[in-house]
């Protein structure tokens, strides 16, 4: 829910992040800036090595960015030290104190911050209610499975009511089940206590499903930000739509420039009319992404967009997944949801044809 | 793909072995097992059998002169463990607990020097400083032997404590950290009861190699400060009874509790 006239929670303003020097330089992050709200559940999707670690451990303070700022609402943070900001961590492993039990590692930060004791021992009761975990109070966190330690860190990170919690693929480590779980849970605990919430992962089904607004992120930079319809529907660039979900990708030049509409030409020799995206590219070489579940299949047509040939089809319970040999020789792959009692339109080696909507054909710059 | 399937190299499957195994376990034990038996021979002799008895134990208890060199002894000994695991947990959180630097693997082998430079050159060495020090000074008391003994334990307790360190998940203090810890409230809730047990195995491993040394204190002992070890050296000089063998089983027997102590500390209790 961003913007409504509210000073951020977060803000990056043009981080750079390098680390060695000279002959092994990485630079992890690259003019970064972004802009989290408060009260959001925003989320850093990207592949491995993309930078997600290193921007969190700017913002908790962990590390120094090489170059820019980052602001909490109106405070600079970027020099402070991660025990003067009021942001807190869950590890990836979880980092819970293995010699202390539930209870001190849930009132370890209310210590330092020398709280009175009674306030401590009952934001404590309430950590442990807000996680579920109040009978095991006394226990030593090395005697609690891995979904229980997962809500211990959880209830250790929010007791000291951070301005925002970070947290770094913080699911990973548990099997599907507590993973579904434990995803509803933390949205859950995100309304209850009404903190901004930073989520880093790099499971984009996990993304989409629990976020407010997620960037997409790829070698030190962030790509795209926005909602998950709005990346899921219009992603910005090529990484980003065939990060999201899958994609068919389709080679195309610009053959004419309306107002709303352009008309492309496709490899395969096929001609068609796309909505103008906001910023049109000068040149004439484009992609055109498409969803494979936003198309329809027919039997060889007239009105069909493109024709092909069956290659093969993939039943996979809800949906069959067809692979179209297409007249370039390239492949599409169409998705199509299963009827009752028909588990199968089309057999190997049928001529069909493919219906597009262009309004879900995507243009993207090549 | 057929990998063909390879033997994992396990030695204890290797030809000869066990027999090797066992020659080994036979020259570091064997030794000892007369040592304690004539412990309790009631006869003057220390190969000559002639019965059980404590005697030599009582005698030993009885002695004055044992008893003034094992107090000695493990007053030595206890100061030296002690200053010598203050000053090893220091260095072993000096470099383990810091970005790393320049001639970081020079310290590390400066501070294990004891271990490489033969004992008797320390020996000689302490004997000249030492014997300057006393001439401008005219002190002649056990600083001397308790400087010497911390010096050279200090790598025996820096071990286990450095290797505690390095076994231990940083992310802890970083956690620490995030959880408004400034830095000593850090080390004391976080890193210190955690390289406990590495710090007990190295004060323990520290008391034990001061109790047993015998080279070191025998140049740096003024008269009069002999510790268990030199004084039994200074018997063989005489007529030998079998008095040694208790004196030395006694000893034995507390570095086998030490050691065993330090075994259990030192295991990693990760579930
Ligand atoms: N302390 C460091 N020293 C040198 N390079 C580093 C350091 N930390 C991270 N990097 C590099 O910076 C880049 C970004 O790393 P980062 O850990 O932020 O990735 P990530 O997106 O979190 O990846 P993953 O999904 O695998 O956790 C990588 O190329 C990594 O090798
Ligand atoms: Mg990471």
């Amino acid at each position: 829910m961003p913007a409504n006239g509210e000073v951020p929670a977060i803000r990056v303003e043009e981080v750079d992040k390098i680390f060695g020097n000279d002959a092994d330089r990485v630079v992890a992050l690259n003019r970064v800036s972004v802009a989290i709200e408060e009260n959001e559940f925003f989320t850093l999707l990207g592949p491995s090595g993309c930078g997600k670690t290193t921007l969190l451990r700017l913002i908790a303070g962990f590390e120094q960015p090489t170059a820019g700022r980052i602001l909490l609402q109106d405070d600079d943070i970027t020099r402070l030290a991660p025990y003067d900001r009021p942001v807190n961590t869950v590890f990836q492993n979880y980092a819970l104190f293995p010699h202390m039990t539930v209870e001190q590692n849930i009132a370890f930060a209310l210590e330092m911050l020398e709280k009175p004791a009674a306030e401590i021992d009952q934001t404590v009761t309430d950590m442990l209610r807000l996680v579920r975990m109040e009978q095991l109070r006394d226990r030593r966190v090395d005697q609690i499975s891995g979904g229980q330690q997962q809500r211990v860190a959880l209830a250790r990170a929010l007791a000291p009511h951070p301005r925002v919690l970070l947290l770094d693929e913080p699911l990973s480590a548990l099997d599907y089940k507590l993973r579904k779980d434990m995803q509803i849970e933390l949205k859950r605990l995100q309304h209850e206590t009404g903190i901004t919430f930073i989520f880093v992962t790099h499971d984009q089904e996990e993304a989409l499903t629990m976020s407010d607004r997620v960037a997409v992120m790829n070698d030190g930079n962030i790509l795209q930000v926005g909602p998950p319809h709005e990346i899921y529907d219009h992603p910005s660039e090529r990484f980003v739509a065939d990060f999201i979900g899958d994609t068919n990708f389709l080679p195309a030049d610009i053959i004419e420039r309306g107002g709303d509409a352009v008309s492309c030409r496709l490899e395969s020799g096929e001609v068609l009319a796309v909505p103008a995206g906001v910023d049109l590219p000068d040149h004439d070489r484009v992609t055109l992404a498409i969803r494979p579940e936003q198309v329809t299949l027919c039997e060889t047509a007239g009105d069909a967009t493109l024709q092909g040939t069956l290659q093969d089809a993939v039943y996979i319970g809800t949906d069959t997944h067809y692979r179209i040999r297409l007249a370039d020789d390239s492949l599409f792959t169409a998705r199509v949801q299963n009827a009752r009692g028909r588990a199968q339109l089309f057999e190997s080696g049928d001529r069909l044809g493919i219906r597009l909507d262009p309004e879900h054909v995507q243009l993207l710059k090549d | 793909m057929a990998v063909a399937r390879q033997k994992p190299f396990v030695i204890r499957h290797m030809p000869g072995f066990p027999t090797l195994a066992i020659v080994c376990f036979f020259a570091l034990y064997m030794p000892l097992v007369p040592l304690v038996i004539y412990s309790f021979n009631a006869g003057n002799n220390i190969a000559l059998w002639e019965g059980i008895s404590f005697r030599w134990y009582v005698a030993a208890w009885d002695n004055e002169l044992v008893k003034a060199a094992a107090v000695r002894s493990l007053v030595v000994a206890s100061f030296a463990s002690f200053f010598a695991t203050i000053l090893a947990t220091m260095a072993a959180l000096g470099t383990t607990r810091t970005r790393a630097y320049r001639g970081q693997t020079t310290i590390y082998a400066l501070i294990n020097q004891p271990l490489m430079v033969p004992e008797i050159v320390t020996a000689v060495a302490l004997l000249i400083l030492f014997a300057m020090i006393k001439e401008a000074t005219g002190y002649h008391g056990y600083a001397y032997l308790i400087i010497a003994h911390t010096a050279f334990c200090i790598p025996f307790a820096y071990l286990p404590i450095r290797a505690r360190l390095e076994g231990m998940d940083k992310t802890l203090e970083t956690a620490a950290a995030d959880l408004y810890a400034r830095p000593w409230p850090t080390f004391r809730r976080v890193t210190l009861p955690l390289m406990l047990p590495g710090i007990f195995a190295g004060a323990m491993l520290a008391f034990v190699i001061s109790l047993d040394d015998v080279v070191i204190t025998e140049f740096v002992k003024s008269a009069g400060q002999d510790t268990l070890p030199t004084y039994m050296l200074g018997q063989l000089r005489r007529v030998i009874t079998p008095e040694i063998n208790a004196i030395s089983s006694v000893l034995l027997l507390i570095s086998v509790i030490l050691v065993t102590l330090i075994f259990f500390l030192s295991r990693n209790k990760t579930a």
